[in-house]
């Protein structure tokens, strides 16, 4: 019976009579203005008297190009804009949504519809072929940026749902948890805990009312591969929390997302009503006997209510404190009742596993890692955005293949792993291979995922710095080894910025990291010193370079500023010249340039904005 | 809504009562309530505290002491438009600093400060979870990513002119 559905299913979406306009509507799109482009094509599709089906997708990964458009002509392949403006818009319109051609000047890929029935267009690359989806395996992200998020009949047609009425149908709660345990799933809010594990201590304990919860308090920043899957598939979420629920014999579930997300919070609202018209969600959910409602709850802005227990408290009402374990959540976590929660990135896993089964999922990564992560990459790269490879590719894949490198002819310096609690690795790791066991040997930690690239113009002082003033400002203040601990390294951090910084204060930092992290009651303390560790280790001589020398080798901390020109190395384009905003460099194009010291105000500018390295 | 908020003194509380009434029964209301007191007065007055505290038969220190521990809640009143320029990693790596610079030394505000015409509060978000588009800032619910100073100056010039920003 599924399997006749998921064929009707499959050719709503790839049965194309009229011409079909995709637009990439996350967050990401919206603040690349692809509002601004959604009313052009609106405008003029009725002003050229043409009839397209205009769909909102989420995002498809591919954030630095945004805004996104997508034309699928029927018969054709589907042909991807990036970049687009909306003076862009009539000449899509007119030729590719009108007479079918692609307009080669603007276009960035194609890909097929149907499998290799579409006509493709001569000498436009393939979607896959491009150099940042090589070596990626889109599978949690498979609908992102294909389906229209608010529509459930498109979740449903591209095979949602399925694995629920699998797990309903056929599988008892037991036989869930067993098969979840065999793919070898870990969480991935950063822990990186057996998930089966999990749901299985979970479910051993019985009361009269039990929890599912999804943490989509996505905090790092950095981050925002949950945001994406909330914002381009939300109801994958949504069915891995059901199965979740089934599998523990939840009673009723919340997700708890950030504030800062409201198009997310918007979207699940949404998802939810849907799901519940559908009789995915609610009482005897398809007449299996099984009941589970869920609700959303909105954060307020705290990081800390990341972590499970603050989340719990937040959850009901309270301040966002965590609080000491054991008991841990499972046995007694909202309102003392069993609770089992995991991350959204976890969830949206769940449908995966049970549709292809835990042995065929097992087989991809590494050995204890399994399956594939989204990464959120950005900084200093060319192709930021969001990638899903599988587990245990190198640094170097995921920053040169997949991200294309650093740009401005710059050179990569580190990557800074998983937020706050993770760490910033350095160029000799760029062939560790990814997975929770190697990122904790290095010092740095999965943490959600984010990877921020970083280039030789970023002060590693400066950077352990900012992470360190983000965890004191976000310490709940309830446990004192975090509270004044993470201010005091905060102040000898800034004081070394500052170029006050004194001999002893390596030893002091070192020790005062070991200090935090073993004696904090949560994982925001615990991880904290985290950068600092990881900088100390792997960029010492830049901190004894701010401390002996008095001298910030790249120049970023403006207090130890002394800038001049390097005259072999001025090519004399006066670009400092130019982007000097108290003109303060003269020179031309036959002179080297020349910065009067009198006149600096050491903002920075003429250093970042010289391609040649020619300013220290 | 432009009125109550010129007002430091909320009179009118029918608003909160029937904000009270919509979680009444429900467990773990008192976040959801806060917030949409303060969508409704655009900050969380202290005689709405006082009332929500009696009608929840909680201490009014207690309603405090959750409505400080979080960034979202406000205690005083707030501009017409809030600019939140985001200092995630990403943004900081690319220059947020001097984005929330430039926007202080237009408005002539300090961070967390509002300008004196009410029109509008510049405050720091942690994350807006836009990184790719770095260095990003929120006005009121638009996303305006990849910022450059002079983006921020035609903002803030259009908001002026038009009230409606254009990314």
């Amino acid at each position: 019976m599924i399997k006749t559905e998921e064929i009707t299913g499959t050719e709503k979406i790839t049965n194309i009579k009229k011409p079909k306009i995709l637009i990439g509507m996350a967050t990401c799109g919206l603040g690349a203005g692809a509002k601004t482009v959604l009313s052009a094509i609106e405008q003029e599709l009725e002003k050229q008297k043409l009839d397209a089906e205009i769909i909102r997708t989420g995002c498809i990964g591919m954030c630095a190009y945004e805004v996104l458009v997508d034309v699928i002509f029927p018969g054709r392949t589907r042909v991807t804009y990036g970049n687009v403006k909306k003076t862009m818009v009539p000449q899509i319109i007119g030729d590719h949504v009108a007479k079918g051609e692609a307009v080669r000047k603007f276009a960035l890929s194609q890909m097929p519809v149907r499998e290799a029935r579409d006509i493709p267009y001569d000498g436009l690359p393939f979607f896959e072929d491009l150099e940042m989806n090589k070596g990626q395996q889109k599978f949690i992200l498979r609908n992102c940026g294909y389906i229209d998020p608010d529509s459930i009949e498109d979740y449903i047609a591209s095979g949602g749902y399925t694995a629920l009425k699998k797990v309903l149908a056929t599988m008892s709660s037991k036989e869930v948890i067993h098969e979840i345990s065999k793919s070898g799933l870990r969480g991935r809010g950063g822990g990186g805990f057996p998930t089966g594990e999990k749901w299985a201590s979970c479910a051993k304990y019985s009361a009269d009312e039990k929890f599912v919860v999804c943490n989509a308090d996505e905090g790092d920043p950095g981050a925002f591969m949950d945001r994406s899957l909330m914002e381009g598939d939300p109801h994958s979420v949504l069915e891995g929390m059901i199965i979740a629920g089934y599998a523990i014999q939840g009673t009723s579930g919340y997700i708890y997302v950030r504030a800062e997300y409201p198009l997310a919070v918007k979207r699940l609202k949404h998802t939810i009503e849907q799901a519940r018209k559908h009789g995915f969600l609610g009482k005897n959910i398809l007449s299996s006997g099984y009941s589970l409602d869920i609700f959303v709850k909105e954060g307020a802005g705290a990081f800390v209510c990341g972590e499970s227990t603050a989340l719990q408290n937040s959850i009901e009402g309270k301040r966002g404190m965590p609080r000491t374990r054991p008991p841990q959540s499972v046995e007694a976590g909202l309102w003392d009742k069993p609770t089992l929660l995991n991350n959204v990135e976890t969830f949206a896993n769940v449908p995966f596993v049970i549709n292809k089964g835990a042995e065929w999922y097992a087989k991809i990564g590494t050995e204890k890692s399994k399956g594939t992560k989204i990464f959120s990459l950005t900084g200093k790269i060319k192709n930021a955005g969001l990638v899903e490879v599988p587990m245990g590719v190198s640094i170097r894949q995921i920053v040169f293949d997949v991200g294309g490198g650093i740009p401005k002819k710059k050179k990569f310096k580190a990557v800074q792993i998983g937020g706050p609690s993770g760490g910033c690795l350095p160029e000799s790791l760029l062939d560790l291979p990814i997975d929770y066991e190697s990122l904790v040997g290095a010092g740095a930690m999965m943490g959600s995922g984010s990877f921020v690239v970083v280039d030789e113009v970023t002060c590693m002082v400066e950077m352990a710095r900012f992470f360190m003033s983000f965890c004191a400002s976000e310490s709940c203040g309830k446990c004192p080894p975090c509270r004044i601990g993470t201010t005091l390294m905060l102040d000898i951090l800034t004081r070394i910025t500052q170029g006050k910084g004194e001999e002893k204060d390596l030893e002091v930092l070192e020790q005062m990291c070991d200090e935090i992290r073993t004696m904090s009651l949560c994982g925001l303390g615990q991880s904290a010193p985290n950068p600092v560790k990881s900088t100390l280790r792997y960029f010492r001589d830049e901190y004894i370079a701010h401390i002996s020398d008095k001298i910030c080798p790249t120049a970023s901390c403006a207090a130890l500023h002394r800038y001049e020109v390097i005259p072999e190395k001025c090519t004399k384009c006066q670009a400092c010249i130019r982007n000097c905003p108290v003109k303060a460099i003269s020179g031309s194009a036959k002179e080297v340039a020349f910065i009067h010291k009198e006149k600096c105000i050491k903002c920075n500018v003429c250093y970042e904005k010289c391609n040649f390295m020619a300013i220290k | 809504m432009n009125e109550k908020l010129m007002q430091n003194q909320v009179t009118d509380l029918s608003d909160v009562e029937k904000i009270l009434r919509k979680y009444e029964g429900q467990r773990g209301s008192l976040i959801p309530i806060l917030q949409q007191v303060q969508v409704a007065y655009g900050y969380l007055p202290e005689s709405a505290v006082y009332y929500i505290a009696e009608r929840l038969n909680m201490s009014a220190s207690e309603i405090t002491g959750v409505a400080t521990f979080y960034a979202q809640f406000h205690l005083i009143p707030r501009g017409q438009h809030i600019l939140k320029v985001c200092c995630g990693t990403a943004c900081h790596v690319k220059g947020a600093k001097k984005i929330t610079g430039k926007l202080s030394e237009i408005l002539d505000v300090p961070v967390g400060a509002t300008t004196k015409d009410s029109l509008f509060t510049l405050e720091e978000v942690a994350c807006l979870g836009a990184c790719s588009l770095a260095p990003v800032m929120m006005v009121d619910e638009d996303i305006h990513g990849k910022l450059t100073s002079d983006d921020v100056d035609m903002v803030i010039k259009q908001m002026k002119e038009s009230g409606i920003p254009q990314v």
